[in-house]
């Protein structure tokens, strides 16, 4: 018998605001986004100084689960998230440091970064998770896609829970939104119920 | 050297990140890596750039870096004597 699945909670960061389950939690206008994500790190002040190190799509991800996360018991929770621009932004400053032969000083710190699946490392990384996960790029968020794998996972007991969701970063451009599927919750899990929440 | 141990301090803390660190907690004999600073790899091979970048220093064996970014004191004494600008 299938198990009924719920998007337990949902969490979305864009235009300076954060938001949960609908709710706004935070809001301030900041002057860039390097500003805005450390205003909501201090927010949430989760006391882990790494943060500092990560690239912009990786803080994005990070804060975002770290909203979901914050009293998450499970331990089994397969990761799967998408996004348009892949790691572009960080790439470009990859790019930016190898242009000039003369003055040739690749950062290692950023080289790291150049990969959009990174930021499921940091969040693993940070709730001790040793699960299932995947990035994937597509054009638009694809609750189609979303749906079905999340689906997948949980009914076939390859996680307890997924932490799911859409994390874009280009440029000046930010957009998170990121939810848990899990057996508890009210909010069936449809593709019909994602795609609402997103475009609220 | 005195100028030069300030300078490093100020390089690394803007360099890493290290944006809950300030220059004066930061001892000229403490450790960069482990219970120190608690620097990673990563940070060590940013060092490695950055000794090479602003000091004119190419490491060409990375282990070598183990010695010499020990302390702020030690690295300071090592970009002393071998500084090319």
């Amino acid at each position: 018998m299938a198990k009924e699945l719920y998007i337990q909670n949902y969490c979305s960061i864009k235009n300076n605001k954060v938001s949960l389950n609908g709710n706004l939690i935070f809001e301030e206008n900041s002057e860039d986004i390097k500003s805005f994500f450390k205003s909501v790190y201090q927010y949430l002040d989760p006391k882990y100084s790494k943060f500092f190190k990560m690239d912009a799509l990786s803080k994005l991800a990070f804060l975002s689960a770290e909203i979901l996360m914050k009293e998450e018991a499970k331990k089994n929770i397969a990761i799967i998230l998408s996004n348009n621009a892949s790691s572009l932004d960080t790439d470009r400053k990859h790019q930016d440091s190898i242009n000039d032969k003369e003055n040739y000083y690749p950062s290692p710190a950023v080289f790291v970064y150049t990969l959009p699946n990174i930021g499921i490392g940091e969040i693993s990384i940070r709730h001790q998770l040793k699960s299932e996960n995947g990035f994937f790029v597509f054009e638009n968020y694809n609750t189609n896609f979303h749906y079905n794998y999340e689906n997948i996972l949980i009914q076939n007991n390859k996680s307890e829970a997924v932490l799911a969701g859409w994390v874009n970063i280009d440029g000046d451009s930010y957009e998170a939104f990121l939810y848990l599927v899990s057996q508890n919750g009210t909010i069936e899990h449809t593709e019909k119920n994602l795609k609402q929440l997103y475009n609220n | 050297m005195e100028d030069l141990k300030l300078e490093l301090k100020n390089n690394i803390i803007e360099l890493l990140n290290l944006e809950d660190v300030n220059v004066d907690e930061i001892k000229d004999d403490d450790s960069l890596f482990g219970d120190g600073l608690g620097l990673d790899s990563i940070d060590a091979l940013e060092l490695i750039v950055m000794l090479d970048k602003d000091y004119g220093i190419r490491l060409t064996d990375p282990k070598e870096g183990k010695k010499i970014f020990e302390s702020i004191e030690i690295m300071a004494a090592y970009i002393t004597e071998h500084r090319t600008k």
